[in-house]
């Protein structure tokens, strides 16, 4: 049980009467190399991986090794208990999650590249805050990482997810793209809402540029990290309540990839341009690097 | 195309910040302590490129030593690896070039000096995701990733001793996924490396060793990586 490409995966979907995640796990078992009880134990240990990252920060928030980051995710998650708030619990806690990440990556911490390390903080954010508002069972986490692992799949295949390639829309659009996919199924909607999240969170996101300060997975990543994450839950909203997007899933992964290749050489991971490339990105940049 | 597993997706588990500049220094820096006969003792990073710029904000110093102590990429003891070397009395040195112009810019050299005066300088390169080459061994240039499982020989370049690996593996019945010859000069030091998807039999080293143009063996078991 293969797929190669979004219209593939719904195909199998709707052939087999499975959602997105069996068919992921399905697919490992008959063309990879694990069982299926090596599939659980391996995303169990993924889950302790990421609940641990979103937490350990808002107890000890830590100084990133560039200093850029450190203590965000706190502040965020402190602020959103107040009556101040805007975002609400559930964008609330997922934004402060993913920032949480962030901050555990860049202070040489234990994270999940989910696609990458510069974009390790969306999916658990998402995932982690949507569980612990709605009272999930791990189950659905385990179901979300895998739905999340098959757009990932198809974004590395037929597109691309890194930032030296394609941009922080390949790394934080990817990330954004699987949580929004992985919230549609365990917020049970079909498989085609959720290639339409999916769809929609990438379009969101369409031309974001990687311009790291200093060349440091810090600043912005950490808040594009949760854009992604806010990104995430408002396709996912959007989907759900039937909202569609013109452009199908396969055609959107393309023309993110061709968006990417077309970004100039400074606004991909070389710390040239966008943020990096400012009089202060600069300053910042020689102060760290020497 | 190799097959992407939810595990290439959802992975790897790893001590941040970059998969690159931290994962890859990790791995590159671990093969090399596996290529070595006895404990490290002493241990000599030149870093070149990206990974002389943006070293110290990755924690590519740390992740490299770390390596060499024997840690995989999603130990946390990385970020101790300086007070942990002191503590094995491994002593550590790095390099910070930055004018020398390497093929890829995630490149750097490991020198080793291990216990017995046993002496080895690799050559990596973090080529992206955390996946790595080792494109050099002490001056010869040479090209795997650890991945499979993996039989490094250096001999001295003379007719017959291919063929005589490949009957050592073929006795052992070891499937062979790439092999390839490197070697500097016509009649001088060469090495033969050999990748097989299963695991190597250990005791097919002293059956190679018979042939007298065998100078050193070493073997990487896929799963160590």
């Amino acid at each position: 049980m293969d797929f190669k490409s979004g219209k593939e995966l719904l195909e199998l979907c709707a052939r087999e009467q499975l959602p997105v995640s069996a068919v992921m796990k399905q697919r490992e078992i008959t063309c990879g190399s694990l069982s299926g009880e090596e599939i659980d134990k391996k995303l169990d240990t993924v889950l302790s991986i990421m609940r641990e990252a979103v937490h350990e920060p808002l107890r000890n928030p830590k100084k990133s090794i560039g200093g850029l980051i450190g203590g965000e995710a706190r502040k965020v998650a402190d602020f959103e208990k107040t009556s101040r708030s805007i975002c609400g619990p559930l964008v609330g806690r997922a934004i402060a999650y993913s920032m949480a990440v962030l901050e555990v990556n860049s202070s040489m911490g234990l994270i999940v590249a989910a696609p990458t390390a510069g974009s390790s903080g969306v999916l658990p954010g998402v995932l982690l805050a949507l569980q612990e508002e709605r009272e999930l069972a791990n189950e659905d986490m385990f179901k979300g990482l895998l739905h999340a692992s098959a757009i990932g799949y198809l974004l590395m295949r037929n597109a691309s997810v890194s930032g030296a390639e394609a941009g922080c829309q390949a790394e934080v659009g990817a990330a954004s793209a699987m949580a929004a996919g992985a919230v549609v199924e365990i917020m049970g909607g079909t498989p085609e809402m959720s290639l339409q999240a999916a769809s929609l969170a990438i379009s969101n996101l369409l031309g974001m540029v990687c311009d790291p300060i200093a060349g440091l997975v810090e600043s912005p990543c950490q808040s594009r990290n949760s854009v992604g994450a806010a990104n995430a839950l408002i396709c996912a909203e959007m989907a759900l309540s039937g909202v569609t997007h013109p452009i199908p899933f396969d055609e959107m992964a393309e023309a993110m990839y061709r968006v990417g290749l077309s970004l100039p050489f400074e606004l991909r991971e070389t710390a040239m341009g966008g943020c990096a490339g400012t009089p202060t990105g600069c300053a910042l940049g020689c102060k760290i690097c020497g | 195309m190799k097959f992407l597993s939810i595990f290439d997706v959802i992975g790897p588990n790893m001590i941040g910040p970059s998969s690159s500049h931290t994962a890859g220094a990790v791995s590159m820096a671990l093969l090399a302590r596996k290529m070595c006969p006895s404990p490290v003792r002493r241990v000599t990073f030149t870093l070149y490129g990206s990974f002389a710029k943006t070293y110290h904000g990755h924690g590519t110093d740390r992740a490299l030593l770390g390596g060499i102590l024997g840690f995989s990429t999603d130990d946390p003891r990385i970020r101790d690896a300086f007070s942990i070397a002191k503590e094995r009395g491994v002593e550590y040195e790095y390099i910070i070039d930055e004018k020398t112009e390497t093929a890829h810019p995630n490149t750097a050299d490991i020198q080793i000096t291990c216990e017995g005066g046993y002496e080895l300088t690799v050559r990596g390169e973090s080529i992206g995701g955390g996946k790595i080459k080792i494109v050099r061994i002490n001056q010869i240039d040479v090209e795997f990733t650890g991945e499979y499982s993996t039989l490094i020989v250096r001999q001295t370049d003379h007719p017959g001793i291919v063929a005589h690996i490949t009957q050592c593996l073929s006795n052992e019945r070891v499937n062979i996924a790439f092999m390839r010859l490197f070697r500097e000069d016509k009649g001088a030091i060469a090495y033969t490396v050999v990748e097989s998807d299963e695991p190597i039999p250990e005791r097919i080293l002293d059956e190679i060793r018979e042939n007298k143009h065998v100078k050193e063996l070493m073997l990487i078991q896929a799963q160590e990586v």
